[in-house]
């Protein structure tokens, strides 16, 4: 097996916030994450899949130190990054790379194609001066773009292309990882595909690793080897593609799958089964004790309140296939198969 | 809400108390001699210098001056000059130099002025103002809307001291279109305090009403463009009730937050709406004070705008938690 | 040499040029009993006598660099209790043609020409005032953003009772009545308290639900649903969708649904129209489009969606981008992008626009394409890549 590439140990990030309360203040924490732990290996997809402020994007930001975790390991080939200084991070900074959600915001609308390109190129002193051009078209052209459009704003690109062009100043620096933090949720159905498999050509063909972060089930299925579901700040299960698709264990999983809209149903023809979620996310300023999931869940009894369940792997689960739940068991049929 | 109370109160406290101690320290460093101004230069002798020194306490070191003075107005004290003791009844703000009058009272008589005048202004320009820049939000891209707005663009790179003399000249004294200024206290006849200060309201609030119409303007194209808004019309309700009701309520915040930022503005513009109009307010009192040394009479006019500004920024702040609740835990 | 591509064009202004906005006896007039019945709209591919028909609707507008045909030549028709998804990507026209429904355009920009009717009544050409009252009433509107499209300044139940009560001469007591009573069929728990809330303090799927609540609180007979589930969480539009779908049972509304998400499609549509570049380009019932497309811009979708149970390795992507309004392409519209181009005859795809005919030479299912065997392409090429 591939060696590993990052080791990410209980994983916390707690942000403070103060709210009025009668005379006072009270100070709150929001558990935004709250221990999370996963490997990635060298050139491995993991996907972390789960709604909005499931910390997802959170636990992104800390692995590319965008954010200081409040505690736990970042650990890159051998080294915690968790903690280090600004200085000590740069060379670390080059190996990890982040491609962002939106192509119209994440790009400097002042600054050419060229430029938003080669900063990070002279930044890291990756390429002799008067090279940088030469770099810069080459990477265009590995994006899928016209090299001869490098003199051009961000502005006279749709976004799709924006996108690509965030692709590629990221891997500008030569990058052993990439965030991919929704990277196509913002663009057309027709474009998305264009950039899942611009994705997919990289991570073959140089064997870059993606911690792929997205909310849309079918786009994770297939960009992903390795999937962890998030809830409210924790990974609820984590597993291969094939076990958390075909064999989901965690209630919240299972409900995930159900409640995906699919192209296999036709309306009017029930579905074998269908679980449907009542309520909302709780808030993760005072999340429920226990299982956090518990207050949505139909299978919820009393320990689940009292005990929080661990991310095991269950006795009558394949290798490898870890769940935090008090009463995980599979459940195939969850999603119509086209075939 | 009662937390918010509290805590803007303390705050606008602070503001004043922090102003107070400014200004006394500011004054007081200054090269002037208020003892000898009072005194006068012929019959001064070093004697009656040195009394007239001692009994304003100016002989005191500052510090105790300055607790003297806060302690007068919240107890009163009492003055003593050439053996006549003189009663300093609470809010004590000590005696002008110049005329030895109260300024207490010296600003009780010219504060109904000031209030009136920027009242009047505050009126107009939140309605006449918010009105014109509503109206043209809503027909923005025509003809009317963009005559409107540079007319006021010009309107408003004029200085305001010379709009102000000449709608004073042309229109009050050469041909008499609007009734000369002055004040007539409310109380005594209404119908003569509104004439008195029609003109001078009209002035300092139409000229403002420039800038108020396009910050308005502004809020509105913003709120007019929600999401929301035209969620109120998918509801069928009336363009009118959209603009003016769903529109307005949003597009008023931001014009209602700089509106707060604009009363220390509008006083200072009453002060030549006063000068000009000749009408005895704190702004005309100010003026005649500075150029007198009258420390007493400064300082407590120094002090009461102070605290309008606070009160009236006080007063904005719970205008903003009305309109928006979101403001209201915070 | 006379260019077939721009007589689509020509027809569109020449019926500008007749019926322009604004004249409604014009409209009214229309076209004869007997045309009107030839015509795409007016046939529902489920047969049934539809409440809103829409006829060669175009919609124009300037823009800083020139006109715009958001819309063009398009026509559908949708019966009571049943569901039309207009699926297509940002720029194809499915939002512009809804607002036109509703009369929610900017009056002075806009161009409308076709016709669009309710129960039979035309709503081109009406007065704002006469628009007015239609809207949120016969028609109302359920919008993509809950959080953006509330307004956050009044109290969720003050906009509910202003929306009944425009509608509805009545107290504010009754109105309120109504309001909690729409509130708790949206399935938003404890009405009473969350009548005098603001939308800030409601969750995303509540906002939703009090949004529908709205747009159902005068038991509109069409209500047009543009993307209402695509800000939500998964498992929350999942409840939504069930609610819209028993809604639609309860109350027997016509729902135009627009998407771009085709599993949302899957589940919620009886009827499908895939918008290209402003047109048609494909038109029949949930199990025609999804199930036997007849358009090479339809196959691409498919083939490029990941879905939950696709096991396709390979995504395949439609190249290129959607063309700009401004300047469409001569011929198809989506010439330049389909791959099936070089199968047709000379050079019909790049001068001709194709019209909108039924697939199997008639019947209801309609698709905008040259290629003569489409129905064996499909089954050949495109059915086995889709698994």
């Amino acid at each position: 097996m591939s060696e590993t590439l990052l080791q990410v140990r209980d994983l916390k990030m707690h942000f403070p916030i103060k709210e009025a309360a009668g005379l006072g203040r009270t100070k709150k924490v929001v558990q935004a994450v709250d221990g999370v732990t996963f490997d990635l290996k060298a050139g491995a997809s993991l996907g972390l899949v789960g709604e909005s402020g499931c910390g997802k994007s959170t636990t992104g930001r800390m692995i590319t130190r965008l954010l200081t975790p409040t505690s736990g390991e970042i650990v890159f080939k051998g080294t915690d990054i968790a903690q280090l200084k600004e200085r000590e991070l740069r060379p670390f900074r080059r190996q990890l790379q982040i491609v962002f959600q939106d192509p119209y915001s994440s790009l400097n609308p002042r600054q050419t194609v060229s430029n938003i390109i080669s900063t990070p190129l002279r930044v890291h002193n990756l390429v002799p001066r008067g090279k940088e051009l030469a770099r810069v078209q080459e990477l265009l052209e590995r994006v899928g773009l016209n090299p001869e459009h490098h003199n051009r704003y961000p502005n006279e690109f749709s976004g799709g292309q924006r996108q690509r062009i965030g692709i590629a100043r990221a891997l500008a620096v030569e990058p052993e990882v990439i965030i991919a933090d929704e990277p196509v949720s913002a663009l057309d159905v027709s474009i998305q595909a264009q950039v899942m498999n611009l994705l997919e050509d990289l991570r073959r063909d140089l064997g870059i690793a993606f911690v792929f972060i997205a909310h849309d089930l079918g786009v994770v299925r297939h960009f992903c080897d390795e999937v962890a579901v998030m809830y409210l700040g924790k990974i609820v299960e984590q597993g291969s593609r094939d076990q958390i698709y075909n064999a989901p264990q965690h209630p919240y999983t299972q409900a995930l799958l159900s409640a995906a809209p699919d192209l296999g149903t036709i309306r009017g023809v029930p579905p074998k089964e269908r679980i449907r979620l009542v309520g909302d996310v709780p808030s993760p300023i005072d999340p429920p004790s226990g299982c956090r999931f518990r207050t949505r869940c139909w299978k919820a009894e009393d320990i689940c309140a009292t005990q929080e369940p661990l991310l095991e792997i269950k006795p009558q689960s394949s290798p490898g296939h870890t769940a935090a739940c008090h009463f995980a068991e599979p459940k195939a049929d969850l999603i119509a198969e086209t075939a | 809400m009662l937390y918010f109370v509290a805590r803007r109160l303390v705050s606008a406290l602070s503001v004043v108390l922090v102003t107070l101690i400014v200004t006394f320290a500011l004054f007081f460093v200054a090269p002037t001699d208020p003892a000898g101004a009072i005194c006068g230069d012929r019959n001064c002798t070093q004697e009656r210098y040195n009394d007239i020194k001692e009994n304003l306490h100016l002989d005191q070191p500052l510090v105790q001056q300055f607790a003297g003075y806060t302690a007068g107005i919240f107890a009163g004290r009492t003055f003593e000059t050439a053996g006549v003791k003189q009663k300093c009844s609470v809010p004590c703000l000590g005696f002008s130099f110049k005329n030895d009058r109260p300024v207490t009272q010296m600003l009780k008589e010219r504060l109904p002025v000031t209030v009136s005048l920027v009242a009047g202004y505050a009126v107009i320009v939140l309605t006449i103002g918010v009105f014109v820049g509503s109206m043209a939000a809503k027909r923005r891209g025509t003809l009317g809307d963009r005559a409107l707005m540079s007319s006021t663009l010009i309107l408003s790179s004029v200085p305001y001291y010379i709009v102000a003399l000449m709608i004073s000249l042309y229109l009050t004294i050469l041909y008499q279109i609007l009734p000369r200024g002055g004040y007539t206290p409310i109380t005594q006849n209404p119908v003569a305090w509104f004439t008195g200060l029609l003109t001078p309201w009209l002035v300092l609030g139409l000229y403002s009403c420039t800038q108020y119409a396009r910050y308005s303007r502004g809020s509105m194209v913003e709120a007019l463009s929600e999401d929301y808004i035209r969620t109120a019309r998918a509801k069928g309700l009336s363009d009118r009730v959209v603009t003016y009701k769903h529109g307005l309520r949003s597009g008023m915040i931001p014009v209602i937050t700089i509106f707060g930022l604009d009363i220390a503005g509008s006083l200072s513009g009453a002060i030549f709406t006063e000068r000009i109009f000749d009408l005895q307010g704190l702004g005309n009192l100010v003026l005649d004070s500075l150029s007198n040394y009258d420390l007493p009479v400064i300082m407590g006019t120094v002090l009461v705008s102070s605290v309008i500004l606070v009160a009236m920024n006080f007063l904005v702040d719970i205008a903003y938690s009305l309109i928006d609740p979101r403001v209201r835990l915070s | 040499m006379t260019n077939p591509a721009n007589d689509d064009a020509k027809e569109v202004q020449d019926s500008m040029v007749e019926t322009p906005a604004g004249d409604t006896a014009a409209a009214k007039r229309g076209p004869s009993v007997a045309t009107r019945e030839r015509r795409q709209g007016s046939i529902n591919p489920s047969g049934e006598t539809p409440y809103l028909v829409v006829e060669d609707l175009a919609v124009k507008f300037p823009t800083a660099d020139g006109m715009v045909s958001a819309v063009n030549g398009l026509s559908y028709s949708v019966p009571l209790g049943r569901t039309l998804a207009i699926v297509g990507e940002s720029g194809s026209g499915k939002s512009v043609s809804s607002m036109a429904v509703m009369g929610l355009h900017d009056r002075k920009r806009t161009r409308i020409t076709g016709s669009i009717r309710l129960g039979g009544d035309e709503i081109i050409g009406l007065s704002e005032n006469d628009l007015m009252k239609i809207r949120g009433d016969a028609v109302s509107m359920v919008f993509q953003d809950p959080q953006s499209s509330l307004h956050p300044l009044y109290t969720i139940g003050n906009q509910l009772v202003e929306g009944y009560r425009v509608h509805h001469k009545v107290s504010k007591d009754v109105a309120k009545k109504r309001a909690l009573e729409m509130l708790d069929l949206v399935g938003i728990p404890n009405p009473q308290r969350r009548f005098s809330q603001y939308p800030h303090e409601f969750s995303g799927g509540m906002r939703q639900r009090a949004m529908i609540a709205m747009s159902l609180i005068n038991d509109p007979k069409l209500v047009i649903a543009d993307e209402p589930t695509t800000a939500l969480d998964v498992t929350v539009q999942a409840q939504i969708l069930d609610l819209l779908n028993n809604l639609q049972k309860e109350f027997g509304s016509a729902i135009v649904l627009i998407t771009h998400d085709l599993g949302v499609v899957a589940e919620m549509a009886d009827d499908v129209l895939v918008m290209y570049a402003g047109r048609c380009v494909e038109y029949g019932t949930a199990e025609d489009v999804l199930a036997n497309p007849r358009m090479p811009y339809t196959w691409g979708l498919l083939e490029s969606i990941p879905t939950v149970s696709s096991a396709n390795e390979k995504l395949r992507p439609i190249k290129g981008l959607p063309p700009s309004l401004l300047n469409l392409p001569d011929g198809c519209s989506f010439n330049p992008r389909c791959p099936y181009k070089d199968r047709v005859k000379g050079e019909l795809c790049t001068t001709q626009l194709p019209d909108l005919l039924p697939v199997d030479g008639a019947g209801a299912h309609t698709s905008r394409c040259h290629l003569r065997d489409k129905a064996s392409i499909y089954e050949a090429e495109v059915a086995p890549r889709l698994g």
